[in-house]
């Protein structure tokens, strides 16, 4: 058994091994909201990122010192700490982001990707692991989260990244930027990332409450699920 | 009638989870079983109204006078968080029938978004407290409506057959986006019914 993973493979297994969106299925309410254009894809992604780095450094910083009965309450802080941090940057350089961006941003505490992240991997590894996980996992979250929406993009409105593609040639299916759309094309690449790595990816079972947000929290996650 | 406008759309045209896309993951997570499904919105509803009640107060009495409406996040999310800690508290202790068929749900709550995210938009949208708890109430129940529709609809996928690498979620998510294209056909309904008010 090979204990000690290697710097490069904690940062690229939030790429496609487990790719917090296509794979975890983890943080899927902005993920559908946020993907109508490739810009907000974009601004949300590296929202995340920062959010998931910085919490991933302090959380495995403070990890001797945090008492193991209220971690969970601890990392919300913390999580809520950078969230506003981020919400107040915006506000300031990025005005036109958090706008378009709105009730999503502060939603980025319940993000179970971050929470996920906090409990399974900052909080029992180094703080340069961590933020490596923390950094990987947001770009392959920024990455999954662009592709979808400039897929949805694509199709909904005819462009990418505001620039007409195909808008003049065909006209443009309104109905995937709408919230079925969303769906949709969620689900599709899904399905895509299931065929394409089938029998590589890890056992679905083993992290059957890995998709539910209450998880870290949930007693009966250690118990094999709610159902 | 502006309260009745609320409930309509919260309920219908503005779904939390079909059209606004929140609470997706429990959406996702609890609907296989009917029982299971209303269990887990009636928590939802509940907590929601609460959360309003004592959330819309915070950020009006304490946090706006005082000029640091940014907490609003930090302090939100903790009082959810205590909130949903002490209703398990009190339920356990003097209602521990209700406890024991909604005590599950309770903990998935906290990190719901649909419960931060009904409070954060009270604020927003500028609702008076009785419109916010409306809101709050009609988003539940938007909820409940979502979910039982959907452990239904689940129950069918299961028994057909499709191809192997849409098992599990991607299916599912393929028929939320059907059942979504049926709410998207209430969103004029309520403008055209209130819009001449």
């Amino acid at each position: 058994m090979e204990q000690k993973t290697s710097k490069l493979s904690i940062f690229t297994k939030g790429f496609i091994k487990e790719n917090p969106i296509l794979v975890l299925i983890l943080g899927t309410c902005p993920t559908l909201a946020v993907s109508t254009q490739a810009f907000n894809g974009i601004g949300m992604g590296l929202c995340v990122t920062f959010v998931l780095l910085f919490s991933n450094i302090f959380i495995s910083a403070l990890k001797k010192i945090i008492p193991d009965k209220v971690r969970i309450p601890c990392y919300i802080v913390i999580i809520a700490t950078f969230v506003t941090i981020l919400q107040m940057l915006l506000q300031a350089y990025l005005p036109e982001l958090n706008k378009s961006l709105g009730l999503y941003i502060p939603l980025i505490v319940v993000n179970c990707i971050i929470l996920g992240r906090a409990e399974a991997f900052a909080n029992k590894n180094s703080v340069v692991d961590s933020a490596l996980d923390g950094l990987g996992m947001g770009l392959g979250y920024t990455c999954a989260l662009t592709i979808m929406a400039c897929i949805r993009e694509l199709l909904g409105a005819g462009t990418i990244f505001g620039m007409t593609v195909t808008a003049n040639v065909i006209s443009p299916m309104s109905i995937f930027v709408l919230a079925p759309g969303g769906f949709f094309t969620f689900g599709c690449l899904i399905a895509l990332v299931n065929k394409l790595t089938k029998g590589k990816v890890k056992d679905k079972q083993q992290n059957k409450c890995m998709g539910c947000p209450g998880a870290a929290v949930c007693s009966q996650a250690k118990e094999g699920g709610c159902e | 009638m502006k309260l009745l406008m609320i409930i309509m759309a919260a309920v219908l045209a503005n779904n939390y989870v079909l059209v606004r896309f929140l609470g997706i993951c429990p959406f996702l997570g609890v609907s296989k079983k009917l029982d299971s499904a209303v269990g887990m919105s009636v928590a939802v509803i509940f907590v929601m109204v609460l959360a309003t009640i004592a959330t819309w107060p915070i950020q009006h009495l304490l946090l706006d006078p005082n000029g640091i409406g940014y907490m609003q996040t930090t302090v939100f999310i903790l009082v959810i968080a205590a909130l949903v800690q002490l209703i398990e508290v009190v339920m356990k202790k003097y209602l521990p029938a209700l406890h024991k068929s909604l005590g599950v749900y309770l903990p998935l709550i906290t990190t719901n978004c649909a419960v931060l995210g009904v409070c954060v938009m009270n604020i927003d949208e500028g609702y008076s407290f009785l419109e916010a708890i409306v809101n709050s109430f009609g988003s539940g129940v938007g909820f409940l409506l979502a979910m039982f529709l959907f452990a239904g609809v689940r129950g069918r996928i299961e028994e057909n057959d499709y191809p192997e690498c849409f098992k599990g979620v991607a299916s599912t998510l393929v028929a939320a986006s059907i059942l979504s294209v049926s709410f998207m056909g209430f969103s004029g309904m309520v403008d055209s019914i209130f819009g001449n008010l």
